[in-house]
C-alpha cells in the first residue's frame, strides 16, 4: 500500500487526517487554554480557542481547596514505585520462565497467566475485605502491593517472557560455560539486553498506575491520602457543582508533566510499544 | 529491592566452577530448579494471594448474605444467584454492557486499522499525526473524562463547533442513546491511538512485494487490502481484539465520572453496578455475584475469540 500517491489523494489524505485528528487534539488544547481562561469565558459560546484574558487564579485555588501537592506526590511516588516494583518482579519471572527448565514450568506459567483473565474488578471485592483485615485500608498499600505483585504484573510477565524467549542465547551460554551463575547472566547479560521490552514495560505500568480510579476511590477515604485522578473529582462547591476552572487546571496539572516527556520520547514510546512483546 | 539481593545469593553458588568432576548432589540442574523458583517466587506468591485466593473468595461471598451495615454475613446458598436472576435492573445493565462493549470493539478496532492504513502510506509528516493519534493514551484518564464531560454539557465545546457549522446538537449526556455514544466515542479516541500503533507496526511488516504482485494482476486497492493486508496482519488483529473486548468490560471511571450510570441507567455497565451493589449499597454478597458473573463473561469471550482464531487468522505466530 505505499505506491507513490497522486497530489489529489495527498491533498484527501491530508484533509482527511486533519479531520480526524480534531477529536484526539482539540480537548487537551481547551482543557489547557480553558483553564487560564477567567470562569465566564469558558463556557462562551462558540468556544473560544485562545483565551482573551490569561489568570492563573484556578492554579491557585487548585491547590488552597485541597491538598493537591500532597495528592501530587501520592501519585507521583505510588507510579515510580509500583513501575520499580513491577520491573523486578516481571523480569526476574519473564526471564525464568523463558530460559530456566525446572519442574512443573508450565503448569505454574498458565497459573500466573490466569490472571490475564481476571479483570481487577472481579477481585476487588475480597481484596476490600483482605487488606481491611490487614489493616491497609486508607493506606497506599493496596495501591503499591496489587498491582507489583497481582494480575496488572502478569502481562507484564508475559511481554519480558516473550522478549526473552526472541533473544539470541549464545550469549548467555557462553557466560555460563564461564562459570557465571544463573542471576549474574540475568543481571549482567540478559537484562542490559532487555532494554527495549523494560521500556515498554515501564511505559505502560506507569500509565496504568497514574490512572488508576477503582481501586482509589474504594480504598482510600482521606483526602491526604488521595491520588489525582481521585483529587480531580472533588473540586465540587458546597452544592456538589464542579468548579470548573479549578478542575480545569488540576487536571492540565495532571495531564501536561506526562504529555511532555512523551513528545520529546515519543519514538520510544510508541515504538517501544509496538515492537516488543506484545507483537511476539 | 529486598527481592534482588534475595536471588542474588542463590545465583552465587553456581557461580564458582564447580570442583573437579566429582558428581555431587547439588547439580546443575537442581541448582537450576532452584534458581527458577525464586526467580518466579515473587510473581507466583503474588499471583496466588492477589488473584486465586481472591477469586475462591469472591466465590465463597457469593454464597452468602453479607451486609456490612448490618454486620450480617449468612450462608443462603444460592440465593444470590436467584436473586440475581430476578434482578429486575440486571437486564437494562447487561443491554448497556453489550451495548457498550460492541460500540467499543467495533469502533476502536476499525478506526485504529483505518488510521494505521492511512499513516502507513508514503507521505511526509505521518509521524506527527501518529504523535496527535496516540497523545490521549498518556493523558491521565480521569482528566481526559472530566475534560469531555465540559465539552460535551449543553452549552459545552461540541454544540458549540456543531454550531458554527449550523448543527443544534443535543443535550449529549442527558439523553438515553447519545449518553452510550459519548461515553463510547470518549473512550475509543482516548485508546485507539494504542491499537493504531500495534496495526502500523504489524502492516510494516507486510512484505511490499505482494502489493506489486497484485497491482500486475490489476488487484484494486480495496481487493489489495481485503485479500492481502487482513489476512497477513491477522494475528494483530486477534490480539487487538482479545485486549479491546476484555479492556471494554472493565470500564469504569469513565461512567463513574461522566454520566454515574445515567440517564437512568443507561449507561449503568457491570463493573459499574458492581461498584454500586458493593460499595455504596454494601451489599457484599451480592456484589461478589455479580463479580462471579463478570469473570463468566470475560472468560467466555476469551475462550470464544481463541477458537476462533483457527477460522480466521491466517498464520500463528
Amino acid at each position: 500500500m505505499s505506491s507513490r500517491l497522486s497530489p489529489r489523494a495527498k491533498v484527501l489524505l491530508y484533509g482527511t487526517l486533519c479531520v480526524l485528528a480534531i477529536p484526539f487534539v482539540f480537548p487537551t488544547w481547551w482543557m489547557v487554554t480553558s483553564s487560564v481562561k477567567p470562569v465566564s469565558e469558558i463556557f462562551a459560546f462558540p468556544p473560544s480557542l485562545i483565551p482573551t484574558s490569561v489568570s492563573f487564579a484556578g492554579y491557585r485555588e487548585a491547590f488552597a481547596t485541597q491538598p493537591f501537592a500532597r495528592q501530587y506526590l501520592n501519585s507521583a511516588y505510588i507510579a515510580l514505585v509500583v513501575t520499580f516494583g513491577t520491573l523486578a518482579v516481571s523480569s526476574l519471572a519473564g526471564y525464568a520462565f523463558a530460559r530456566i527448565r525446572f519442574r512443573g514450568q508450565n503448569a505454574l506459567f498458565l497459573v500466573v497467566l490466569l490472571g490475564l483473565l481476571i479483570p481487577s474488578e472481579v477481585t476487588i471485592v475480597p481484596l476490600f475485605r483482605m487488606f481491611n483485615a490487614a489493616g491497609m485500608v486508607d493506606t497506599h498499600w493496596p495501591l503499591i502491593l496489587v498491582p507489583i505483585l497481582g494480575a496488572p504484573s502478569v502481562l507484564a510477565t508475559f511481554i519480558m517472557r516473550q522478549f526473552f524467549i526472541a533473544l539470541p542465547v549464545e550469549l548467555e551460554e557462553a557466560a555460563r560455560l564461564d562459570g557465571l551463575g544463573r542471576f549474574a547472566t540475568f543481571w549482567r547479560i540478559a537484562l542490559p539486553l532487555s532494554r527495549p521490552a523494560l521500556g515498554a514495560v515501564s511505559i505502560f505500568t506507569f500509565l496504568h498506575s497514574w490512572n488508576l480510579y477503582l481501586e482509589p476511590i474504594v480504598f482510600l477515604s482521606t483526602p491526604e491520602k488521595f491520588t489525582l485522578p481521585q483529587a480531580l473529582t472533588q473540586f465540587v462547591d458546597a452544592y456538589g457543582g464542579p468548579m470548573w476552572n479549578i478542575q480545569l487546571s488540576a487536571a492540565s496539572l495532571t495531564a501536561i508533566p506526562v504529555l511532555v516527556v512523551f513528545v520529546i520520547a515519543q519514538r520510544q514510546f510508541i515504538e517501544g510499544l509496538a515492537h516488543t512483546g506484545l507483537k511476539g | 529491592m529486598a527481592l534482588l539481593t534475595g536471588d542474588r545469593k542463590a545465583g552465587r553458588p553456581s557461580s564458582r566452577p564447580a570442583p573437579g568432576g566429582t558428581r555431587r548432589w547439588w547439580t546443575t540442574r537442581r541448582r537450576d530448579h532452584l534458581a527458577g523458583y525464586l526467580f518466579i517466587a515473587p510473581q507466583l506468591a503474588g499471583s496466588v494471594l492477589f488473584v486465586l485466593v481472591p477469586l475462591g473468595l469472591v466465590v465463597w461471598y457469593s454464597l452468602h448474605e453479607w451486609n456490612v451495615l448490618a454486620d450480617t454475613f449468612e450462608f443462603t446458598g444460592a440465593d444470590n444467584y436467584r436473586a440475581m436472576v430476578d434482578d429486575p435492573n440486571l437486564p437494562g445493565v447487561l443491554r448497556a454492557t453489550a451495548l457498550f462493549s460492541v460500540g467499543l470493539v467495533a469502533l476502536n478496532l476499525s478506526l485504529a486499522l483505518f488510521l494505521a492504513v492511512l499513516l502507513n502510506q508514503r507521505l511526509r509528516g505521518t509521524a506527527f499525526f501518529r504523535v496527535l493519534f496516540f497523545s490521549p493514551v498518556v493523558v491521565s484518564l480521569v482528566a481526559w473524562t472530566i475534560v469531555w464531560g465540559f465539552l460535551l454539557q449543553d452549552n459545552g465545546g461540541i454544540n458549540g463547533l456543531l454550531d458554527t457549522i449550523g448543527v443544534d446538537g443535543p443535550n449529549w449526556l442527558r439523553g438515553d442513546l447519545t449518553a452510550m455514544l459519548s461515553v463510547i466515542v470518549v473512550q475509543v479516541v482516548k485508546n485507539v491511538g494504542l491499537n493504531m500503533v500495534l496495526f502500523l507496526a504489524a502492516l510494516q511488516g507486510v512484505p511490499g512485494e505482494l502489493y506489486e504482485a497484485a497491482r500486475v494482476e490489476g488487484a484494486s486497492r480495496w481487493t489489495q487490502f481485503r485479500r492481502i493486508t487482513v489476512p497477513l496482519i491477522s494475528p494483530t488483529i486477534l490480539l487487538t481484539s482479545i485486549i479491546t473486548v476484555v479492556g471494554s468490560l472493565q470500564v469504569f471511571a469513565q461512567i463513574a465520572v461522566l454520566t454515574q450510570g445515567g440517564p437512568g441507567s443507561s449507561t449503568t455497565v457491570l463493573v459499574y453496578y458492581l461498584y454500586q451493589q458493593a460499595f455504596q449499597f454494601h451489599h457484599f454478597g451480592y456484589g461478589a455475584t455479580i463479580s462471579v458473573l463478570l469473570f463468566l463473561i470475560v472468560l467466555a469471550l476469551t475462550v470464544v475469540q481463541w477458537q476462533m482464531r483457527k477460522r480466521w487468522v491466517f498464520h500463528e505466530q
